[in-house]
């Protein structure tokens, strides 16, 4: 094998990466700050009195789960244009991931969710809390310090998912570590340094979870 | 739409031998990387737990860099690097190669997660009277080891399924790959799509509610 390593021209196209992992980022943030508010209103549904709120939160979580996600983008960029939902290439993904990442967050809320102790709850409605109330000042807070260690890596999960958006050409991180292998032929250095930037990322977003984690927590 | 119900069933009968070939290409990467990743998982749990340091240093190193890289970086890295490498492997095998990676990384973690959850004491006890390593691993960690770890891998089971899909961006000829080359022949991509997303949706149904039955028949009555 006569393959000397040289990572020179990988330098070179390294701002290209960066841009790529700007945007990855950029993907990442955007579709789970939708996928939250998705995660949560399904996380509600999920453990709610109404039976058929809690089937079709169920059904959402079911069927998202059990497909893959490459189909998943697939779809909504190729086929749902012949339903008259035209989309660009970006708010596509987003909105696919979106949806993706709302049931991988229904699921972790809901175990949040169950986690806040009965007691807290029969508390705030003695003392005349409306349950909306209840819900926003007492059972969220806690709920969210609760699932914060799965929350983060739900999230970092969906981080990665981002790859993905290179399947319908988005020139995120993944797409251009592609597009420079095949210009320069480095291919072990390109794939090298991407996978490093992704891993250097997963370990930051790691480092600020827990970091949140460790101000948020009830001092004893 | 400008198609109708019975086009689209005319067009899948056309195109079934190269969707079953598809179908059955999916379920053998996926259960190829499964058996692969999971003798190798096993080796990294048992490394991660028991390993001497240097080993450990490694072993986490491995893990921690595969858990932080897409799989699809895997598997175009797998694809390209291994090429250049003079290692002539065909997009199938470079495939299932990256996968079987993945999964020997989360399978790894599992493993590792329930033998740690054994509270030491066993193994001092199996010590004081006086099993040898490989006896106190086959008679008294892996039986509740296996307990914790059967639901979560049917999980990771059902993780490679979708990550199989995968394969189809390096040109594997799997489920979702013969689909798009129907779609791209016939221009029905709505049907063909959800009729693809249903395949794998039963199949990973099928493997979701079988890890819930190990669930119940591995649960300790309490």
């Amino acid at each position: 094998m006569d393959y000397a390593l040289n990572f020179a021209v990988v330098w070179r196209s390294f701002d290209r990466l960066l841009e790529g992992l700007g945007l990855s980022l950029l993907l990442a943030v955007g579709s789970i700050a939708i996928g939250i508010a998705i995660g949560l209103v399904l996380g509600f549904a999920l453990v709610s009195r109404s039976g058929i709120a809690r089937r079709l939160a169920g059904a959402y979580v079911t069927v998202i789960r059990n497909t893959p996600i490459l189909v998943l983008v697939l779809f909504v960029y190729f086929a749902l244009p012949d339903l008259g939902v035209q989309l660009e290439g970006i708010e596509s993904f987003v909105a696919t991931l979106a949806v993706y990442s709302g049931a991988y967050l229904a699921e972790v809320f809901r175990a949040g969710l169950l986690s806040v102790p009965k007691g807290l709850r029969e508390a705030a409605q003695a003392i005349g809390m409306s349950r909306l109330q209840i819900n926003a000042s007492i059972v969220a807070p806690l709920m969210l310090r609760n699932v914060l260690p799965s929350l983060g890596s739900t999230v970092i999960s969906l981080f990665k998912d981002t790859s993905l958006a290179a399947a319908i050409a988005i020139p995120e991180l993944t797409f251009e570590a592609r597009k420079i292998n095949v210009e320069s032929f480095r291919v072990v250095e390109t794939w090298l340094v991407a996978s490093l930037l992704y891993v250097a990322t997963c370990t930051v977003l790691a480092a600020l979870f827990r970091r949140l984690e460790r101000r948020l927590a009830i001092p004893r | 739409m400008d198609f109708s119900f019975t086009q689209f069933l005319h067009e899948l009968w056309i195109a079934r031998v190269p969707l079953v070939q598809g179908l059955g290409i999916t379920v053998a990467s996926a259960a190829l990387a499964i058996v692969v990743g999971t003798v190798l998982g096993i080796g990294v749990g048992l490394a991660l737990t028991y390993g001497a340091a240097p080993l450990r240093v490694v072993v986490r190193g491995y893990t921690d860099f595969v858990r932080g890289t897409p799989v699809l970086v895997l598997v175009l890295a797998s694809y390209y690097v291994l090429g250049t490498a003079g290692v002539q492997l065909g997009p199938f095998q470079a495939g299932v190669l990256a996968l079987a990676v993945f999964c020997s990384a989360h399978v790894g973690e599992i493993v590792r997660g329930a033998l740690q959850a054994i509270p030491r004491g066993q193994v001092e006890a199996a010590k004081a009277i006086g099993l040898t390593f490989s006896q106190t691993f086959a008679s008294v960690l892996l039986p509740q080891a296996l307990r914790q770890i059967l639901p979560t891998w049917v999980t990771t089971a059902s993780e490679m399924v979708k990550a199989s899909t995968l394969l189809s961006v390096i040109g594997v000829g799997d489920l979702l790959l013969a689909s798009q080359e129907v779609i791209s022949r016939t221009f029905m991509g709505l049907p063909f799509y959800l009729f693809a997303g249903f395949l794998y949706f039963t199949i990973n149904f099928g493997i979701e509610r079988f890890g819930r039955f190990v669930e119940k028949k591995t649960h300790l009555p309490s």
